[in-house]
């Protein structure tokens, strides 16, 4: 996997939770794995394709999803899974929607696609053998896991255009 | 938490906003700040068809629409209110800020863009300037101050 894909995804969750959560994060473990995933808690699994094609799994503990909300909120939140699964969406999305508008001023295009969330026991579909960064990222609420899995499909408008036309 | 003056009509009411964002947990974000700025809370609504009946029922003074929705996408539902209410203001709160996008809604007629996650200062600054449209600043006021005016 190339860097150049990942780095939007890292800057941006750093970004969202050090916004979100007005405190400063760190990312403390990054490893590739190419085992099926093993979700921590409650999984939010984003499907890209185009220009990029993979996948994007964020993935909070329901405890951690609660610490977010209730410091989002301003106050204590009962616990309920909606709660647990709005959190881990509106994270993701953010982390999504920023790490495409990076990806996408740079010139590559590609579609975004729903994203489905994992909360009961099933694994997540289409994660089997696929190799994938994962990352740590400490927040104060507690740890939060992006999976990421892309490559290229095809290069970028802007390489595409700039390559001289053999005649 | 930050403090903010409240940002008043002409008429020194507070504004009165319609929140459009699919996710209950955003609207309840947004709704954070609008109480941190004095405003009030005028309709809510979880896709673009729902912010166009909730518009033409609650008459609200500024609109802060998601882009990604279900069944309606918030840049048509821009276009759509822009066209039966031209002074609508509308503002754009989206994680996808690219530019094509940002461009695509105020050609429809939104008068800015916020991308999420959204600071609170960021987004109050945003709405002084929209609601400067009416031809000067808006009232400011400290928010203790206009509740009494109020009262």
């Amino acid at each position: 996997m190339k860097m150049e894909l990942i780095q939007p995804f890292i800057n941006a969750a750093d970004a969202v939770f050090a916004e979100a959560l007005q405190a400063p994060t760190k990312i403390v473990d990054l490893t590739m794995d190419e085992e099926t995933y093993r979700r921590k808690g409650v999984a939010a699994h984003i499907l890209i394709k185009g220009e990029i094609e993979g996948r994007v799994i964020l993935d909070l503990a329901p405890d951690v999803a609660m610490k977010v909300a209730s410091h989002l909120a301003g106050a204590e939140v009962p616990e309920s899974d909606q709660v647990v699964r709005e959190t881990v969406c509106e994270l993701a999305n953010m982390v999504i929607g920023n790490s495409v508008t990076l990806l996408n001023d740079q010139g590559f295009r590609f579609k975004v696609f729903p994203q489905e969330v994992h909360m009961n026991e099933q694994g997540l579909a289409g994660s089997v053998d696929t190799e994938a960064m994962v990352m740590c990222i400490e927040t104060p609420c507690g740890p939060a896991y992006l999976n990421l899995a892309l490559h290229y499909l095809r290069r970028r408008r802007r390489e595409r255009d700039a390559t001289p036309v053999a005649e | 938490m930050q403090q903010f003056a409240a940002l008043l009509r002409k008429d020194n009411q507070p504004v009165r906003y319609l929140v459009v964002d699919d996710s209950v947990f955003a609207r309840k974000n947004l709704i954070k700040m609008i109480e941190m700025y004095g405003g009030e809370v005028a309709g809510e609504a979880g896709d673009g068809l729902t912010a166009i009946a909730e518009f033409n029922r609650a008459k609200p003074d500024i609109v802060l629409m998601d882009i990604t929705m279900p069944q309606m996408e918030g840049i048509e539902a821009v276009e759509r209110i822009v066209r039966q209410h031209p002074a609508a203001r509308i503002v754009m709160v989206s994680s996808v800020g690219y530019q094509e996008n940002i461009l695509a809604a105020l050609q429809k007629g939104a008068k800015h863009f916020v991308q999420k996650p959204v600071k609170p200062e960021v987004l109050y600054e945003i709405l002084r300037y929209v609601l400067s449209d009416e031809g000067g600043a808006p009232h400011a006021a400290p928010v203790g101050v206009a509740e009494e005016g109020q009262a």
